[in-house]
């Protein structure tokens, strides 16, 4: 039996401090013209009408994150040798992350593929990953950059949610999708949540009439194999790109990182931080040479790594959920989903002899 | 636009003698436009001049050096330009100058903000004085004057400064005589605790995707950035506000007296912060000193990229 509960939004407030005393909560809330990820605050309005301008990635893969402490020292046996120490700074507490899409959400299932497999672990990322509870809304509105349902989700998805929220009149349906989602829905503040189901489902029938008809991107890993050596193609498709990383940082399923050791004196941290592959440093290697040369090169890892190279690993899955930040947020308005249709739809040019 | 359709002949005239034309089209939906890379016919028949045409296509030129590019530019863009040429980042000889009257783009962030949520937008028709915007089949009518970028409110060069094609009427210059700079002057004069206050709590929600410098036009380190070289490591990786700041500061003056404010740095973040009133501040101590504008001039040497044994506004010494 699924445990179903109804929130009035007047006491989401209430209810997120609950949750607060004994997690860490994010919740989505407007600074400046943005809607970003903070620690909760009951004084500040939290928004729930759409995504977030950032999505809440951060919370389990931070922007920026220490995994070593160390201090250099002189061996006092044999003064010519240095010693480090080191001690690993792993990740504590438990967070609670409200407000998240189920496009945001669903992301973590690529990192997981990635950083929790069998042969190894990322310490890190699993002590978030494990500590961290997402109560997710789904979309009553779509927006003219979304594409979930493209890419195999929907406005409902519940992958990678323990709870999700369905916005209805006067506040939310919660579903747990998870055991972990079913403890968190034991607050007094919560009602019986039965009679709102059928409202709750009228609501995701509508979102997903309007989002219309997608097209088959079956064929996009193969396609853009195809097209892997036409630069000219990507020459132009990456003609207006102006090589920054908002799309990168802004991607719930962008997974790449960078290491750095920060170092003052002879103590340092070694520092993980968010890295983007629209970035010219990112393949340099030690020697100078870069086997992506040019911001062609470099859309089409991002473009391919998702559509193509990470599905062929991975049953078939899409490394994209949709969520369109990438689109929207764009300075010069490269748009992910038309370079996937070209590569789909491209005809190689037949030189008649 | 009216003459959108000379602008068009202009571009189909030049075009066989160029690599491309860069202009702008329409994008992910009404109330957006995007870069437009023209290569040929059909190409050209996409073309679309609006107050929607944000983007400073100047910022494509000093990566494309090499090739024949023509580029579409509005006044403020026209400037970029300039002062690319001015300190030799372009050739003359490589690039064809399209120039039409620009009444003012739109501010997206204003928009947003008048209507509330613009995630579903369906039309968005523009006259010369309003625009009307269909959200979820909800018109929003708004007037042009409020959601104009602020740039464009006090603009003084409307027309291209420089153009080898310009196409419609030109707008007469425009007052002020000197550049405006009062929402600055109402910054400054607030508390040093009160201003540091205020960037520390804007910068925080920066995520280093650097849109700001690679939307920047004269920002030509490019691949080379300080923001990102581990030698020299000058910026640190961690994720505080002040590594943030720094970065800033360090975009700021590079940018003194060479920003023509066009105000790509503050469009492209993806996080809304404030930051061209940073190379505002340094533009306005330029103009005090050296009484200077950036990109108006192909003759002039930026101040700071020339040297004079007397400076005259600089008494270095009390005699």
């Amino acid at each position: 039996m699924t445990l179903v509960k109804y929130l009035k939004s007047t006491d989401l407030k209430s209810w997120l401090a609950e949750l607060a005393e004994k997690n860490s909560v994010f919740a989505p809330r407007y600074e400046g013209d943005s809607v970003i990820f903070a620690p909760f605050d009951p004084e500040q309005e939290i928004y729930t009408k759409s995504a977030a301008t950032v999505p809440p990635k951060k919370t389990v893969f931070p922007q920026s994150e220490k995994l070593v402490d160390f201090t250099y020292h002189k061996d006092p046996e044999n003064p010519g040798k240095t010693l480090i120490d080191g001690k690993e700074v792993l990740p504590q507490g438990t967070t609670v992350v409200f407000g998240g899409r189920p496009c945001d959400v669903r992301g973590f299932s690529m990192f997981d593929r990635v950083y929790l497999t069998k042969e190894t672990t990322d310490i890190y990322y699993k002590a978030r990953r494990d500590n961290t509870s997402f109560i997710t809304i789904a979309c009553e509105f779509t927006e003219s950059t979304c594409f979930c349902h493209w890419v195999g989700s929907s406005p409902s998805d519940p992958i990678g949610s323990d709870v999700l929220a369905v916005p209805v009149k006067g506040g939310f349906l919660l579903t747990a999708v998870s055991a972990r989602g079913e403890t968190l829905l034991t607050s007094k503040l919560l009602l019986e949540g039965k009679p709102k189901v059928e409202e709750a489902e009228e609501v995701l029938d509508k979102v997903m009439e309007n989002l219309g008809k997608a097209p088959d991107l079956s064929k996009s890993p193969g396609k853009l194999l195809e097209v892997f050596d036409n630069m000219e193609f990507w020459e132009k498709v990456s003609a207006k790109c102006i090589s920054c990383g908002t799309c990168t940082y802004l991607c719930p399923t962008c997974y790449c990182f960078n290491i750095t050791d920060e170092i003052q004196g002879l103590k340092g941290s070694r520092i993980r931080s968010w890295d983007n592959c629209m970035s010219a440093l990112f393949t340099m290697e030690a020697s100078g040479h870069n086997p992506r040369p040019t911001k062609a090169h470099r859309l089409k890892n991002r473009v391919g790594h998702k559509f193509s190279y990470y599905p062929d690993l991975h049953d078939g899955i899409i490394s994209c959920y949709g969520c369109g930040r990438c689109i929207k947020s764009c300075p010069a308005g490269v748009d992910i989903r038309e370079i996937v249709l070209k590569a789909i739809e491209f005809m190689p040019t037949v030189v008649e002899e | 636009m009216k003459f959108q359709e000379e602008l068009k002949e202009s571009i189909r005239k030049a075009l066989p003698e160029l690599d491309v034309v860069i202009g702008w089209c329409g994008s992910f939906d009404p109330l957006h436009a995007t870069p437009h890379f023209i290569y040929g016919e059909e190409d050209i028949e996409k073309l679309e001049i609006s107050p929607l045409n944000v983007h400073n296509l100047a910022t494509y030129l000093p990566g494309m050096r090499g090739k024949k590019v023509g580029v579409v530019v509005k006044g403020c863009d026209s400037r970029s330009v300039v002062e690319l040429l001015q300190e030799k980042l372009i050739s003359r000889d490589d690039i064809t100058i399209f120039g039409f009257p620009c009444t003012g783009v739109i501010d997206q962030s204003k928009v947003k903000k008048a209507i509330g949520y613009v995630g579903n937008v369906q039309s968005c028709d523009m006259s010369d004085e309003s625009l009307v915007v269909v959200v979820d089949d909800k018109p929003h009518s708004l007037k042009l004057s409020e959601v104009l970028a602020e740039k464009c409110k006090s603009c003084r060069y409307p027309d291209a400064i420089i153009s080898d094609y310009f196409v419609g009427d030109r707008i007469a210059k425009k007052d002020p005589a000197e550049p405006n700079y009062k929402e600055l002057e109402k910054f400054e004069k607030l508390a040093v605790s009160e201003r540091f206050g205020y960037w520390l709590k804007e910068l925080d929600r920066c995520i280093r995707c650097y849109a700001c410098r690679s939307a920047c036009p004269l920002c030509v380190c490019r691949d080379h950035c300080i923001a990102e070289s581990r030698d020299p490591h000058w910026l640190s990786q961690e994720n505080n506000v002040r590594d943030k700041l720094m970065f800033q500061v360090i975009h700021a003056y590079h940018m003194a007296g060479r920003c023509t404010e066009c105000g790509e740095c503050q469009r492209a973040c993806p996080v809304d912060i404030p930051i061209l009133m940073l190379k505002q501040k340094m533009n306005k101590e330029v103009l005090d000193i050296f009484n200077y504008e950036a990109g108006v001039n192909l003759k002039d040497t930026p101040p700071l990229l020339s040297f004079k044994m007397e400076e005259e506004n600089i008494t270095e010494k009390d005699w």
